[in-house]
């Protein structure tokens, strides 16, 4: 398990799959409010096309009432039973409101969706809606493991979020034209480098990368931890360090242990 | 030790770009075939970014890189592990006269199981008729059979006679398609509750179809309701069986005891066959629903109730032998060339 696993913080839901190369990795799973959301997204999507449906099979009613009416009836079945299947089968599980949300359905070892992957977590819908608003599937994707209602449970499938596929900006935080003091002692950046871990140095890089979302005094009360967490594991001469802040020192600790 | 990150994000990513661009196109077209270049290259880039991941995993503990490279690599992993063995476009006419056929014969032992309990229904609903004729508003709830049989068929053959059997044929045929399909995939997924919703729903169909045929038989009026009935019935109740069989292989796998394979694995190897089934099933309850609004509904004196039971039997038949011999010949010819 990598160290910085222990800073996760509360139960994270995740697929992990070995694969025959020796990699392991891990997907995030998707929660219930996510999928909740993206539901509600398609259920909006099928009201609008079954809407724009009618308004077509309306215009049939000038030739035929009858036959505009039957031709609405099955539009209407057709839309609600084929947009998901639809969907996930083209867009390799993904319908409209799992786009929105960036989640997509997988199969449960990583592999490639199969079609009757796709129908029968579908079609299962009609007993995971009961006995209204999707509560027994509810229940069921909480209570299990790897967050499965009944039609994921039968597909063989789970809800992976895959939103975020943008590379990390360590260009925010790492410049080499900054002036660096701590790298005018080599042998205490090279000790430094030795004793701090991955999950140390991750923290340090992470509030780095998100200082501009924090309060003014939670960030200074922040770097101020950091950075005296910093300095007891590795002490610096004084002087060199006396005269920048606490956020100045830790970008230098990143700087030291992410640029080499 | 944590690797230099700047200088090996900057070294790999032109890589990991090239290998998203390749993972993109390929999602957008489920049908795309990559020719031998581009598969060894799709491999070589999916190998480097697993390495890329093993280093960022060991080495260096940068969350938002771990996440990107974990969801590159997954994204690649499945098309590079789960590619099948030959890329097949569905045929849909081998599809429902091969392979539909043939899935109901290999699971027969379901079906037989559905039968069974669609037949206790009707044994209980016609017993429970004969023996309480008072129970018939409890075991009949719709208004169009709560009349005697013989009033139904005085006032079926009476608009008959006026031509008054006409109206909204199509959207009659319509709502019966839709909703009969609706109560297949029902009796489908309600094989998530170990089966016992199946057999219910199968049970008290029976019960229904039990109670009318003692009701009618019992009045005298038998040529009617098998003309009545045959003809869309010989599709339609096969079809809610079959649907059943489907929920009842699920139930099976979930229960499990044939086989010594985790939950997963059991489900996964009949999944195929549930979703074959409930396939064929709609294509069968179009076809019913076309004979109930636009044939069934039309009696004597415009149709002798001969030709229609001719009809139903002439149906059920084709029905009985596209189950028994349909895909046959196909398998054969498979065997033959596997065993070449």
């Amino acid at each position: 398990m990598n160290p910085a696993d222990s800073f996760q913080g509360p139960v994270d839901h995740r697929l992990t799959i070995r694969t025959p190369e020796g990699i392991a990795f891990s997907l995030p799973l998707a929660g219930p409010f996510s999928r909740f959301v993206a539901w509600l997204v398609d259920i909006s999507c099928l009201a609008l096309g079954s809407k724009l449906a009618s308004i077509v099979t309306n215009l049939l009613g000038l030739i035929s009432l009858d036959l505009s009416r039957a031709i609405s009836l099955i539009l209407f079945f057709a839309i609600s039973i084929g947009y998901a299947i639809a969907c996930e089968w083209y867009w390799q599980g993904q319908t409209l409101g799992k786009r929105v949300m960036g989640l997509r359905v997988m199969d449960i070892h990583g592999l490639r969706l199969r079609f009757s992957q796709v129908v029968i977590r579908n079609l299962l819908r009609t007993v995971d809606s009961l006995p209204l608003c999707y509560l027994l599937g509810g229940v069921v994707l909480l209570a299990s493991r790897q967050g499965q209602r009944l039609g994921d449970l039968a597909g063989n499938t789970v809800v992976a979020a895959t939103g975020r596929l943008a590379e990390p900006r360590l260009d925010r935080v790492l410049d080499e034209t900054h002036y660096n003091s701590l790298r005018a002692h080599p042998h205490l950046a090279a000790r430094l480098r030795q004793r701090i871990g991955p999950a140390e140095a991750e923290l340090g890089l992470r509030a780095l990368l998100r200082r501009e979302d924090l309060e003014p005094e939670a960030r200074v009360a922040l770097f101020k931890s950091l950075a005296s967490h910093y300095k007891r594991r590795v002490p610096f001469p004084e002087e060199d360090v006396s005269t920048i802040s606490d956020e100045q020192y830790v970008r230098n600790v990143v700087d030291v242990l992410f640029r080499k | 030790m944590i690797i230099d990150l700047e200088k090996f994000i900057s070294a790999e990513r032109p890589y990991w770009q090239e290998l998203e661009g390749m993972m993109t196109r390929q999602e957008q077209d489920p049908y795309r075939r990559m020719d031998f270049n581009e598969i060894q290259r799709l491999h070589y880039l999916y190998q480097r970014a697993s390495a890329d991941l093993a280093k960022v995993n060991t080495f260096s503990a940068e969350r938002d890189m771990r996440h990107y490279l974990e969801t590159l690599v997954g994204r690649t992993y499945g098309v590079i592990h789960g590619a099948r063995r030959q890329a097949v476009r569905f045929s849909p006419f081998r599809w429902f006269f091969h392979t539909f056929p043939s899935t109901f014969r290999r699971q027969w032992k379901a079906f037989v199981v559905g039968v069974s309990a669609m037949m206790l229904g009707c044994l209980f609903g016609a017993t429970a008729l004969l023996v309480d004729p008072g129970s018939k508003p409890v075991l009949l709830p719709f208004k169009h059979l709560q009349i005697s049989p013989a009033k139904r068929v005085a006032q079926e053959e009476s608009a008959a006679a006026h031509h008054e059997e006409g109206g909204p044929k199509g959207t009659f045929s319509a709502f019966l398609m839709t909703h009969n399909i609706r109560v297949s995939i029902l009796a489908l997924a309600l094989g998530m509750t170990w089966g016992l919703g199946t057999v219910l729903l199968l049970f008290s169909n029976g019960v229904i179809l039990g109670a009318v045929t003692a009701d009618f038989v019992h009045a005298g009026q038998s040529a009617f309701l098998v003309g009545w009935l045959l003809p869309h019935g010989a599709v339609e109740i096969p079809s809610i069986l079959v649907a059943s069989q489907a929920g009842l292989i699920l139930a099976g796998a979930l229960l499990g005891r044939s086989m010594a394979l985790p939950l997963g694995r059991r489900l996964q190897a009949v999944v195929p066959d549930v979703v074959t089934l409930i396939g064929g099933v709609a294509v069968m309850l179009v076809w019913a629903g076309l004979v109930e609004a636009f044939f069934s509904q039309y009696h004597e004196p415009v149709l002798p109730y001969a030709a229609k039971i001719a009809f139903g039997l002439v149906e059920l038949s084709l029905l009985v032998l596209f189950f028994s011999f349909g895909g046959r010949s196909g398998a054969r010819g498979a065997e033959r060339r596997e065993s070449r």
